[in-house]
């Protein structure tokens, strides 16, 4: 059988350095094959040259598909190839539909400029279509702008838009990057579909766990090269490469609490030296001076009792209580509108609950007035999972620090104990990369030393491997400052690396709650069945 | 490309501040003097610029103008921004009705459209300089009150606000070390497209007769003065012209220049 | 938009309460007529001016509920007949301007977005153009330009199209530099966004791209331009009608404020405030029309 297309020392340049070389692969009608890397590794242009709009200069020995020789094609060849032969699902599944045009139009587009079909045969062909990537009532759907679709039903429908002239070979970029999990297994069921009905797919992913359960066929980019490649199973058991092995074990699925995701050692530098102001009053005073996790977890050091924050119409956090012990982590696991920012936001006291109270450190906290919290403030911290527009665009990362330390004697230290070198304290963060500006956001907050750090989905923007840096760390601090965290995350798997305890979200609600092991291992609820269900694994 | 545009502008600037501070360096002799024999001269290499009907040297009239053209942008634009900040921070920062009142408030200003401001403010307290002047700034400032408003209420939703607000940090720290300094930036920029734009506004006032009024070595009283020979003698009127002009794309490149700078950094 | 009429009105009455002086003796001529205690108290009585403030506003606010916008000290006219007479000139070059202006933007945004040198050197021009060019400074040039040098087109206005080339020219360009340069930016953000990249992998070409995405995401904000456009329209044709000698509402509030003909400024501020409520509220029909977002909410 003859290859749909075939790849064979693809180059691609924007004038300077090339970003993308070397990179030779097959697709046979049928197939999938996934392309995994980390931003920037080149995955996404290698996938845009099949379709001549890199913007840069392409070079191969072979770049075709089917009889075409993409490379040499031209412009007109070029666009009856697009939407007609070959169909692309885009990457951010929210942003891919012009939101100033009906749904129906953009999935018809490829009709109209492929087809010959009549007005009302495409209107109906557009209706076939929703029905066939599983959008419930597709008239309706059809008529509405992509702001008034959900984003799984905008995937769908950007998906209805890919295969509409029923292409032989199908390019998924990222198409479930921002999804939540449940949705994500839907998406992933229907390009299973496709595949099963002859269509070839090539799978662009940083997503490992999504990746195996689709592709037979792995390629892995690093650096704009393909570090290793071959059959799915083979790469992912088997790892040749030293760069597939650590994105491996980058992934936090399936990995016990405090088991280390990064080659590295657990962080050598005395955090306790950085931490400069030692609070007058310890409460906790009476625990032991260790910092032995098992010995003083007992100490309740957050707890909240029957907490209701209504906006409008929509109850977004109803009747949620908890307790957090100190050096613990307590996991809020769900999907996207099931309360938790909010959650996070009454805990932080950002916002006054309806009903309700939290107590910090055995003292009333939400029910008192902000003058009364002032003092108690520096208890309590918060990561973002957006840490840059968490910092003021004008301060530079020393000064951010020394505002949070109240002197910038101890910035350097400071930026150490996070992993970061004191270089970089004269930099503004959007200077930093995304890793780094997250370090900088954990130094700001253990800078007050504080007694609970509220991290609300930290590593979500992340990649894999950078991903797996801040959750290491973030375990390493929490051993040696003592720390208790309330986790958020909307991907079950880091939840449950890093969790003690976990609580399950939905619509505002706790559906179930415990210990990790127990909730995960066997849970009670069917919204929790399902979402570890939809959670894509490693073989 | 856009960097050495602002470096024009910048360049621009300063012979300007020259000629306003030191207009005695580039044009020695005297404004005022007047030599009825040599009127209406066309520009030549003695009359770079011509010579008025009392055979005044407009090089010299136009360079030592500069001071008082200038001084008006300037004070036109503090008196616009000031009021802005005024009503904008109000806005922003008040509580929902002061900001639902102020809104309000300069949605009825913007129905009398640009000059017509001016215009009613002048016929109410009658033409010339400082008139025509506070007249500019009270036009422009509806325009800058309303940026004003939503960058202070953008800032006032960023983030990093809430982020000092985690870290114990005041109302009043929020305010002075973050929120108006970020404001603060986007206000340089709009002082600097705005002083252009003021000259600009108040020279179309005294070009029709109602700001600053002959024999005055100031732009707009010159070309006001020069429209009745705008005919025949059209050096009266484009010289003056052309510095205005030259100080609004002065400002313009500059103000480009900083707000491109504010989007990088 | 009632309430800004309202407001407009009365800010405007006050305001004029706020002239130093009295308004009989401007009546009869200004401080220098002279006029005699007598004459005085007539003007006083014949417009209202002996009752209380109060009462003069009533009187006032219910005049113009019934369209009456007082009489032109000057003119000894009614105002709303003064501005009936003018507005239709001023209309036509508002619009014709206005419509020029648009096809200049959009001709030049649509050459922009192919990218190329000559492209953003012509509309960079143009912006700068209506940043800092004061709207007489751009009529003497093209007066000199096409009058003088070339006399290719009458200095001022006679009757007839030839006589709006100039006056049209003199407001369109500066106009349509702010719009194509709100038009280029958005139209650049459209082809540079996900959505766009996405119709192209269906197989859309660059025109395709243009019409049927970014030129309408460039509509939004230059729609949202058309309150500003109609006060730089206004305030450009008081200097443009003065410089070219078309008689039409601009040249006639100068006039008035020259003469400190208080009536008849009062009468074409509220014409043009009016004017600028209708327009807003166009604005917001074709806002709703171009982008179905507002529409839901």
């Amino acid at each position: 059988m003859t290859a749909l297309v075939s790849v064979r020392d693809l180059a691609v340049d924007f004038g300077a350095a090339p970003v993308v070389s070397d990179v030779s692969f097959d697709i046979e009608p049928g197939q999938c094959v996934a392309i995994v890397g980390e931003s920037g590794s080149g995955k996404s242009v290698t996938a845009r040259a099949l379709l001549g709009l890199t913007g840069g200069t392409v070079t191969a020995s072979q770049l075709r598909f089917d009889t075409i020789n993409i490379a040499d094609a031209s412009p007109r060849q070029l666009q009856r190839l697009r939407g007609r032969d070959i169909g692309f699902i885009s990457q951010g599944a929210l942003v891919a539909l012009d939101p100033l045009r009906p749904v129906a139009r953009e999935i018809a587009d490829p009709l109209r400029l492929h087809g010959s079909l009549t007005a009302a045969e495409r209107q109906a062909r557009v209706l076939e279509l929703l029905t066939q990537v599983g959008v419930p009532n597709p008239a309706l759907r059809a008529s509405q702008r992509p702001d008034e679709l959900s984003g799984g039903l905008r995937q769908r429908a950007v998906i209805a838009s890919a295969i509409a002239m029923q292409p032989r070979l199908l390019i998924a970029d990222e198409p479930t990057t921002a999804l939540d999990t449940t949705v994500q297994a839907g998406i992933l069921d229907l390009l299973e579909r496709l595949r099963a009905e002859g269509a070839a797919i090539l799978l662009i992913s940083h997503d490992l766990a999504v990746v195996s359960r689709l592709a037979s066929h792995l390629l892995v980019m690093s650096g704009g090269r393909v570090v290793e490649s071959g059959p799915t199973e083979e790469v992912l058991t088997d790892p040749q490469h030293p760069y597939t092995a650590s994105l491996i074990a980058a992934v936090p699925i399936g990995r016990a609490r405090f088991e280390r995701l990064t080659n590295r050692p657990a962080a050598a530098v005395p955090v306790e030296s950085v931490v400069m102001k030692p609070h007058s009053v310890e409460p906790a005073s009476t625990e032991p001076a260790s910092f032995d996790p098992a010995s003083f977890d007992q100490y309740e050091v957050l707890s909240a009792d029957g907490l209701c924050k209504r906006y409008g119409s929509l109850l977004a956090v109803d009747d949620v209580s908890f307790s957090l012990h100190r050096g613990r982590t307590l996991g809020i696991v769900g999907e996207s509108g099931s309360g938790k920012t909010t959650l996070a936001r009454l805990v932080l006291a950002l916002e006054r609950p309806d009903s309700g109270d939290v107590t910090l450190l055995g003292e009333p906290w939400t029910g008192v007035p902000e003058s009364a919290r002032r003092a108690r403030r520096p208890r309590i911290g918060a990561i973002y999972q957006d840490a840059l527009s968490s910092f003021d665009p004008r301060w530079s990362v020393r000064r951010i620090l020394a505002d949070a330390l109240g002197g910038s004697a101890a910035v350097p230290a400071l930026l150490e104990s996070v992993g970061l070198t004191p270089e970089l304290a004269a930099r503004r963060p959007r200077y930093l990369s995304g890793g780094q500006q997250q370090r900088v956001a954990i130094a700001r907050a253990i800078a007050p030393r504080p007694d609970i750090l509220v991290c609300d989905e930290p590593v979500s923007s992340l990649d894999v491997s950078v991903q797996a840096q801040v959750l290491d760390l973030l375990d390493d601090l929490q051993r040696s400052l003592g720390l208790s965290y309330l986790f958020i995350s909307h991907d079950l798997g880091v939840v449950r690396h890093m969790s003690d305890d976990v609580l399950v979200m939905r619509d505002g609600r706790v559906v179930e709650s415990g210990p990790t092991g127990a909730v995960f291992g066997a849970p009670q609820h069917d919204y929790t069945k399902g979402l570890i269900a939809a959670t894509p694994r490693l073989p | 490309m856009k960097r050495l545009l602002a470096w024009i502008g910048v360049t621009a600037l300063i012979f300007l501040l020259i000629a306003a501070l030191a207009p005695g360096l580039l044009a020695p002799a005297d404004p005022l003097a007047i030599n009825p024999t040599q009127s209406f001269r066309a520009p030549s290499f003695d009359h770079l610029f011509g010579t008025d009907e009392s055979g005044r040297d407009i090089y010299t009239r136009v360079i030592h103008g500069t001071g008082a053209s200038l001084l008006i942008g300037v004070s036109a634009t503090a008196i616009g921004i000031g009021l802005a900040l005024v009503f904008g921070l109000l806005a922003g920062l008040g509580p929902r009705w002061l900001d639902f009142g102020t809104t309000r408030f300069l949605e009825v200003l913007f129905a009398f459209p640009g000059l017509l401001l001016a215009l009613l403010f002048i016929v109410v307290y009658g033409p010339g300089v400082i008139t025509s002047t506070i007249a500019v700034g009270l036009a422009t400032a509806p325009g800058y009150a309303r940026i004003i408003r939503s960058r202070v209420l953008v800032v006032r939703r960023a983030p990093y606000l809430e982020a000092a607000a985690v870290l114990g940090r005041g109302w009043w720290f929020r305010l002075w070390r973050h929120l108006l300094p970020n404001v603060a930036g986007s206000l340089f920029v709009l002082v600097t497209l705005g002083i252009g734009q003021s000259i600009v506004w108040a020279s179309s006032l005294s070009y029709l007769g109602l700001g600053a009024v002959p024999p005055a070595a100031e732009w707009g009283a010159m070309l006001s003065a020069g429209r009745t020979y705008l005919a025949s003698f059209w050096w009266m009127t484009f010289f003056p012209g052309l510095f205005i002009m030259i100080s609004a794309v002065a400002s313009t490149l500059v103000g480009r220049g900083l707000q491109e700078r504010n989007r990088d950094s | 938009m009632a309430f800004v009429l309202w407001a407009v009105a009365t800010v405007t009455f006050f305001a004029i309460r706020l002239i130093p002086g009295d308004p009989a003796e401007a009546i009869l001529g200004g401080p220098g007529s002279q006029a005699s205690a007598a004459a005085l108290a007539q003007a006083r009585a014949d417009y209202g001016l002996d009752q209380p403030l109060f009462v003069q506003y009533l009187h006032y606010l219910g005049r113009m509920l019934r369209g009456d916008l007082g009489t032109s000290y000057a003119l000894k006219q009614p105002v709303l007949a003064v501005v009936g007479e003018n507005l239709g000139g001023t209309l036509l070059l508002a619009v014709v301007s206005l419509i020029v202006a648009a096809a200049i933007a959009l001709a030049l945004a649509a050459w922009s977005a192919q990218g190329g040198r000559v492209a953003s050197g012509v509309s960079w021009l143009l912006e700068v153009i209506a940043a800092a060019v004061p709207h007489f400074w751009l009529a003497i040039s093209l007066i000199l330009l096409f009058s003088t040098t070339l006399g290719w087109l009458p200095p001022v206005s006679v009757p007839g199209p030839i006589g709006l080339v100039l006056p049209i020219l003199t407001l369109a360009l500066p106009l349509s530099g702010f719009l194509a340069q709100v038009m280029r930016e958005s139209i650049l953000d459209a082809i540079a966004s996900p959505f766009v990249l996405a119709a192209r992998t269906r197989g859309e070409g660059s025109g395709g791209v243009f019409w049927r995405h970014a030129l309408r995401h460039a509509a939004i904000p230059a729609i949202g331009l058309a309150g500003w456009a109609f006060g730089s329209l206004i305030s450009g044709a008081v200097v443009v009608e003065t410089i070219f000698a078309r008689p039409g509402l601009g040249r006639s509030l100068l006039t008035a404020v020259q003469q400190r003909d208080v009536p008849l400024v009062l009468g074409v501020v509220l014409v043009v405030a009016l004017g600028y409520m209708l327009v807003t509220t166009l604005t917001d029909l074709a806002d709703r029309l171009v982008d179905p977002r507002l529409r839901a909410s």
